[in-house]
């Protein structure tokens, strides 16, 4: 077959180039000192808009250049730097790598376009040339991370990807809550990266070479032990950045304060760049390990995606709650990598390209329908200037497009068919019962279990997003901010739909994407790989035992089809139907007050009496200035729920750690003699010892 | 092209027999209670008569709602006729049964579901919030017994599809007295119950505030958009029968289209439906409404009967 109009080179200098510029394009524009303020925010406007055309022009050669890999299928290869202390830079666009970047780069030209208009409200008031430099160097980095061939280069991006983001979230400085959860965040990505580090220098202590190619050659030679310690490393230190449970409190402070463009890139692809580097050690650099891996990751998964969702089911504020599902999804990921790891403990390669395959799967359709959340919601902290959603209630009236596409996100990620969500969630329960062709007990407890947990995740999900969608779009406005809400800008609706026509085509079409997924898995796997079978674009197939499909493109078609149906049958046989419009019974109070409808706190109070154990809730009401008995003012509500995390993991860290500083800091004297003290002494012991 | 319009005729019968035999289930529920009731209750076709007047019944619709209000009936109603597409009633293999399996049947369930709670909380009033906060809260600790009583007799079948389980379980005989499928079917029967909203989980007899959660969210419909929700939820009841009956006890089913085969296949249908529909009679009158917060403790005894469905057929094997 001729890919002569694959052009990896071009599209590779494209996507580098075009981030490169757009960072650096928008730093020329900012205001000048002798122009008046109409001329100067023009200027300012023009810069951020070349900034964020080269982005999603980058994006657009980032997009191609994956394309181009996956299907040509070889991989693209680069090498620079030959003269560097340790060793030439190397860039290695392989299976996996391609198919993340297409993730990374597909969101990136959605984001981009949503920028345009987003980020218009920001003109005049903050410093916009900064945000396009820190936004094109951001997707440029986590571009970089999955090109990267080798240790150094990796190592390198990977802090550039994490001090952008740093900045990214702390954009908003002036609110506290900003500067705060940017520490939190700054010092937990930075313990992940030490362990990185660690367990990049055991894997060249025994390849010599920092190569990605070399750590694959030694493999085998690695000891069992070692192996572990890898594993272990790796599980930690790439856990953090996907944002894993106990690893995810940084995540759900992150995400929110950043600028809800960020936001939706660093849910969509940065924290999987976790579940890359995951998957890289894990099947890349890694042999098959022992069976505890694998149920090792599936307790993390399951941990995550319960306690993610129900967490999320406790917030109110849109883009915290967006942000807790993202840990929930995260692990259903980590389900179909989990269960991979398993199958190839056993050997069972096409058990576990089956299974890594719905695991990458979801990454994509997750960096889709979570990027158009996000997205959603910034278009409502927009229009409102509100997250809490409390303070919100029929936006359906004001923001109909947004609450359009939003729709489709949350039926999306509630794992609604035919959407994509659907899908991926359907393949990992496939994934999962394969395991029981596995004759092991161990593997047959697992399994029942992670699927009733994953069956519970998608149905609290729902819940969550029944509670997200209804609370801020259906029934009454609930304040004066949404009563005034207006649409978004084109380019806004634009991008988001965009999203909105990926997770439809990649739930009715699944066939396209899996071809290409299962490029990555049989690079793994070998041939073997090719587990499922795909006909005509529509049904997926898994031909193992009896076999069992799933036709999405035809389910849509029938139900469109059946609801057609009824509205034309009834046509027919009773004519016209008679409506009427009337107000609904106000409890025999004059008109419907906003005040009567139920809020998110009360929505989700049954979900919170169940899992009492889980959330430690504690309430507070209080009745103030208490006129009569039979007048009371004012009443407040307070309500807590505690994290078991923060109170028994990190708290005490925290204290042990002020402790433990508190003890080293007597050798800190302040007097300059006893620190040459220190010098001379360690000289001393390291001339009799280290000789 | 023969081949496209047997599929089409066979699907369209199997449509219609769903939507004609789904009151008459309904009927003879109510019929029964009645009698236990020591009433005499109305005639079993009564249903009958109830979704026709309101088909004729002007509809009012809340001036407070969205369209989403209004694409509810039709979205669980199509829902449900998929479903009814993809289950076995009284031939397996069901013309359809490729397109999707019994985990795209508790998703297209879950579809139904959500937009059901939407349209709930669309209207703005209190009593549609409740009964769609409720029914989600219960839905998501029902989900999981539910997806582990069905994969114990995938598992056995060795795949998900509805019609391959059936299949296999008609043709090996054992199936029902396999000790994982006892305890998979008393596993199901408790989802069952609360997935349709009978009693003790939910009364579908009232609208007393502190008590209802389908009724709530569905309290602002009326007219024609009432009728098709109404069918929808009586025909939800009907596809679990169908469920119980055929995945555990597919004795009777027709496996070819000869005649008599078929005839056979109709009445081991209906006999098997009237027996569960007169079973659920029987403890919706014995039973008396749950207290909504010790539902979970019942769900739960669902979930650990069917987790232990499954851990004994991994344990014994089939």
């Amino acid at each position: 077959m001729g890919y002569s109009l694959a052009l990896p080179g071009f599209y590779f200098a494209l996507l580098i180039g075009g981030f490169s510029f757009g960072a650096v394009v928008s730093l020329f524009f900012v205001r000048s000192n002798n122009a008046n303020e109409l001329t100067s925010q023009f200027v300012i406007r023009l810069g951020k808009n070349l900034g964020f055309g080269f982005s999603t022009l980058a994006s657009l050669g980032g997009c191609a250049l994956s394309l181009s890999v996956l299907l040509a299928g070889s991989p693209y290869q680069l090498e620079f730097g030959r003269t560097l202390p340790f060793g030439p830079l190397s860039i290695n666009i392989d299976q996996l790598a391609a198919f993340f970047l297409a993730v990374i780069s597909f969101l990136g030209i959605a984001v981009s376009i949503y920028s345009f208009g987003y980020t218009n409200e920001f003109v005049g008031r903050r410093n916009i040339a900064v945000f396009v430099f820190l936004y094109n160097v951001f997707l440029l980095s986590m571009a970089l991370v999955v090109m990267a061939g080798n240790a150094i280069l990796f190592l390198i991006v990977w802090e550039v990807m994490s001090v952008t983001t740093y900045f990214l979230i702390i954009y908003e400085h002036e609110d506290s809550s900003s500067r705060k959860a940017g520490i939190l965040y700054i010092v937990m990505t930075h313990i992940g990266t030490a362990l990185l580090l660690v367990m990049f220098i055991t894997l060249a202590g025994f390849a010599h070479s920092f190569s990605f190619e070399a750590f694959r050659h030694v493999r085998t030679q690695i000891p069992p032990s070692v192996n572990t310690w890898i594993f272990l490393c790796a599980l930690v230190g790439f856990g953090m950045k996907a944002g894993i449970v106990p690893l995810h409190i940084w995540l759900p402070e992150a995400h929110p304060a950043a600028p809800s463009n960020v936001s939706a890139l660093m849910s969509g692809v940065m924290i999987k760049m976790g579940i890359y580097g995951m998957v890289r050690v894990f099947f890349d650099f890694l042999a098959p390990g022992p069976e505890w891996w694998g149920i090792l990751v599936l307790f993390i998964a399951v941990a995550s995606a319960v306690l993610g969702v129900l967490y999320a089911l406790m917030e109110h504020d849109l883009k915290r709650l967006l942000a807790f599902h993202s840990i929930e999804n995260i692990g259903i990921i980590l389900m179909g990598i989990g269960a991979a790891l398993l199958f190839s403990s056993f050997g069972s390669k096409t058990l576990a390209a089956v299974a890594l395959l719905a695991g990458l799967y979801h990454v994509l359709n997750h960096a889709m329908f979570k990027g158009l959340l996000f997205l959603g919601a910034g278009s409502v902290v927009h229009a409102t200037h509100t997250r809490n959603i409390d303070e919100l209630g029929g936006l359906a009236k004001k923001l109909p497009w947004t609450m359009f596409f939003f729709l489709i996100g949350s039926a999306a990620i509630s794992a609604l068919p035919p959407l994509n969500g659907f899908i991926s969630e359907w393949l990992t329960f496939q994934a999962l019962l394969l395991g029981f062709d596995i004759p092991d007990l161990a593997v047959r407890l697992a399994v029942p279990v992670t699927v009733a947990l994953l069956a519970l995740t998608g149905a609290l999900a729902a819940a969550c997003f029944v509670k997200a969608f209804g609370v801020t779009f259906l029934g009454l406005p609930r304040s004066a901010h949404a009563e005034k809400a207006h649409e978004s800008s084109f380019s806004m609706l634009f991008a988001m739909g965009i999203l909105a026509l990926a997770c439809v085509a990649f739930g009715i079409a699944p066939g396209i994407m899996i071809s290409l997924i299962s490029r990555v898995t049989s690079s793994f796997f070998g041939e073997s790989g090719s587990a499922l079978s795909v006909l005509n674009v529509g049904t997926l197939t898994i031909p193992r035992g009896a076999g069992s499909g799933v036709s999405p493109l035809m389910l849509l078609s029938l139900l469109a089809g059946l609801i057609i149906a009824p509205i034309v049958v009834g046509f027919v046989l009773a004519g016209k139907i008679r409506t009427r419009t009337a107000m609904i019974w106000a409890g025999g109070l004059e008109k419907v007050e906003p005040r009567m409808q139920y809020t998110a706190a009360g929505f989700s109070k049954p979900i919170r009496m169940i899992f009492s154990n889980i959330f430690r809730a504690t309430h507070e009401i209080e009745i103030s200035e208490e006129m009569s008995a039979f007048y009371k003012p004012q009443i407040r509500y307070e309500l807590k729920t505690e994290s078991i995390f923060q109170k028994y993991l990190y708290a005490p860290v925290r204290q042990t750690t002020i402790a433990a500083a508190k003890i080293v800091r007597r050798i800190q004297t302040g007097h300059i003699q006893s620190y040459l003290a220190y010098i001379f002494i360690t000289l001393i012991l390291l001339l009799l010892f280290a000789r | 092209m023969i081949e496209f319009a047997s599929t089409f005729i066979v699907s369209a019968i199997q449509i219609l027999l769903m939507l004609l035999a789904t009151p008459l289930v309904c009927g003879i529920i109510r019929k029964t209670k009645a009698r236990l009731q020591n009433r005499r209750g109305a005639t079993i076709f009564q249903p009958y008569l109830d979704l026709s007047k309101l088909m004729r019944k002007e509809v009012i619709i809340p001036s407070t709602s969205s369209w989403i209000f209004r694409i509810t009936p039709y979205v669980v109603l199509a829902s449900m006729l998929l479903i009814a597409l993809l289950v076995p009633t009284i031939f397996a293999p069901v013309p359809f049964h490729w397109m999707g399996d019994i985990i795209t049947i508790i998703y297209l369930f879950a579809a139904a579901r959500f937009f059901l709670a939407l349209g709930g909380l669309d209207a703005g009033s209190a009593f549609g919030g409740l009964g769609s906060s409720r029914e989600m809260s219960i839905a998501s600790i029902v989900e999981p017994a539910m997806m582990l009583a069905v994969f114990t007799t995938a598992v056995t079948a060795g795949s998900t599809d509805l019609s391959i389980i059936v299949n296999r379980l008609s043709t090996t005989q054992a199936s029902i007295i396999h000790p994982s499928h006892v305890l998979a079917f008393a596993g199901l029967f408790i989802v069952t119950i609360a997935e349709t909203g009978r009693l003790p989980v939910d009364n579908p007899g009232t609208h007393l505030e502190l008590t209802m959660i389908h009724e709530a969210m569905i309290l602002e419909y009326s007219g024609r958009y009432l009728a098709f929700l109404e069918l929808a939820s009586q025909m939800k009841l009907l596809i679990f029968l169908s469920l119980l009956a055929n995945m555990f006890a597919p004795v009777g089913m027709a496996i070819d289209t000869a005649p008599l085969s078929l005839i056979v296949g109709v009445a081991a249908f209906i006999l098997k439906v009237a027996i569960l529909a007169i079973v659920v009679a029987l403890v919706e009158t014995a039973n008396a409404k749950l207290r909504l917060f010790r539902v979970p403790e019942l769900l739960m005894v669902a979930f650990v009967l069917s987790l232990l469905a499954l851990i004994l057929y991994s344990i014994i094997g089939s």
